[in-house]
């Protein structure tokens, strides 16, 4: 019933005419690599023999059901979890850093201090300060994160990862629990953000379109290996209404639900 | 304005009508003196420093038997919420005591302390040490994992991590444990000083029984009453003061 024709694994493109901002230091990025990754929880295959290759300054979405393995395959590159079998190549815990599907901010530090997490040197607050601005809440250093809206909470988190100027940033449906509007605006800000530092970035997500207006390739987790890599040409700042957005979404889609073969 | 004053109807008519039965003689001056006698006798306690001097001796007490159970509690908290070994070596034991209230250890702390000073540290000491130990252990534990989580993968670990994540993270619990203290501290000091003491707020009412001094039996049961208060109130400023991040005590907008 499930569809499991895979598409041939597309080779990493060069960044080509498709990408608007050719001074983008994609040198700053990590090239990830995994070879035969599995993971097993008991007899629970959750991945199986998995490989993947991205090149640095890459955009990728993994996009897949609940429950594919998406977020345990980013949880294996972050290091917070060791695969059952395989190799990562993923550099240095301190070169990638995560933001989780919840802002989890230290309710007890304020807004700059819980971005200053983790910093060490004498201009930490100063370092802290130029990222929160970056997310545009410079003005709010000095609250307590209780006091901040969910999209909020997630821009502070996305400074704190960024402070670190992080080669490789994974991102855990952080947009999840965010409503619509937020959502566009943090595509934006996400963006923008990864076009300036230029660092690799892998972004498990549910939403499609999330995917497509995001990612140079969005990979598709299924039945624990990749079912699907499409690569992204469309150029950037996406519009949803672009030529060949909606056909990409659909074909993607498509792949998920399973419902026919692949039209494009 | 109404509903301000509501409260207060029930005690003021209250004491209207203990003031008026004392009077009328229908209630014994030896039973409940009136209430504008407990108010004379409070006064002139005041003005003799008898008072002051009681107190004072109580509130010493009180606060040292607290520093020492309650951070002996604390002490062990911290150990057995950090490692799980020390609570595997403690935790059974400290719960099978924690089930004798501390009230039943009278007959043997006064054999082994004697009706001194000694005896009465203890005896508080014991009552104020297993709130703090129990809500010291629970929120080292329930500190969320994910924020643990999340700290580990920005670099922070040792003393860092406990400093800047488990501590801060156990704090309310910990004063939730401190706050039941304060209020075990008075219950189980009264008892103390009732026993047997040569001076504190226990020796002025237990003198006055006496003497069939009700207005000053009255008295030190109001003044246990108002440090009772007193110990709560001081308990909610520190954690006003110490969990400012806290959705209950944060000023808004700040």
């Amino acid at each position: 019933m499930f569809l499991t024709e895979l598409d041939a694994p597309t080779p990493v493109l060069e960044r080509s005419q498709d990408d608007s901002t050719p001074s983008r230091p994609a040198a700053n990025g990590l090239a990830l690599q995994l070879r035969g990754v599995a993971k097993s929880f008991g007899a629970r295959h959750v991945l199986k023999e998995l490989d993947l290759r991205v090149a640095p300054g890459e955009f990728v979405a993994l996009v897949g059901r609940s429950g594919c393995g998406k977020s345990t395959l980013l949880r294996l590159i972050a290091g917070l979890d060791a695969p059952t079998d395989g190799r990562i190549d993923a550099g240095d815990a301190e070169e990638r850093r995560l933001m989780f599907q919840d802002a989890r901010l230290l309710p007890w530090k304020r807004v700059v201090d819980n971005v200053a997490l983790g910093l060490t040197g004498s201009d930490v607050r100063d370092r802290a300060m130029e990222a929160l601005v970056q997310v545009g809440l410079g003005g709010r250093a000095q609250d307590w994160p209780a006091t901040l809206s969910g999209g909020q909470r997630q821009r502070v988190a996305l400074a704190r990862a960024l402070v670190h100027r992080p080669r490789l940033l994974l991102l855990d449906e952080p947009l999840g629990a965010l409503d619509a509007l937020t959502r566009l605006e943090m595509h934006r800000l996400i963006e923008q953000l990864w076009r300036r530092h230029g660092f690799t970035a892998l972004l498990v997500t549910h939403d499609v379109t999330e995917a497509v207006a995001l990612a140079d390739r969005v990979l598709l987790i299924d039945r624990g290996g990749i079912a699907l890599d499409a690569t992204v040409t469309l150029p950037r700042p996406r519009s949803r209404t672009a030529p060949g957005f909606a056909e990409l979404e659909e074909r993607v889609l498509r792949h998920i639900v399973g419902q026919m073969p692949l039209a494009g | 304005m109404k509903n301000r004053l509501l409260p207060w109807l029930l005690p003021a008519a209250i004491l209207v009508a203990w003031e008026l039965a004392s009077r009328s003689g229908l209630l014994a001056a030896r039973i409940l003196p009136e209430p504008a006698a407990v108010l004379a006798a409070f006064w002139q306690l005041l003005r003799s420093g008898e008072l002051a001097h009681h107190v004072a001796v109580s509130t010493v007490r009180a606060f040292s038997a607290l520093a020492i159970g309650g951070g002996l509690g604390l002490l062990l908290g911290l150990l057995t919420g950090t490692w799980p070994r020390a609570e595997a070596l403690l935790d059974t034991t400290l719960q099978m005591l924690r089930n004798i209230p501390a009230l039943a250890l009278i007959p043997l702390v006064i054999l082994w302390f004697g009706i001194d000073e000694a005896a009465k540290l203890v005896l508080v000491a014991v009552g104020v040490f297993f709130p703090v130990y129990l809500n010291t252990f629970h929120g080292i534990r329930n500190v969320d994992r994910d924020l643990i989580e999340m700290a580990r993968s920005y670099g922070l670990k040792g003393w860092q991590l406990y400093r800047q994540v488990i501590l801060p993270g156990a704090l309310p619990s910990i004063l939730v444990g401190v706050r039941f203290s304060l209020g075990l501290m008075w219950v189980l000091l009264i008892v103390a000083e009732t026993l047997s003491a040569q001076s504190g707020i226990g020796y002025l009412t237990m003198n006055a029984r006496e003497f069939l001094q009700t207005d000053i039996v009255l008295v030190g049961i109001l003044l246990y009453a108002a440090l009772g208060k007193l110990a709560d109130v001081a308990a909610r400023a520190l954690e006003r003061a110490w969990l400012p991040w806290h959705r209950g005590y944060a000023p808004q907008g700040s």
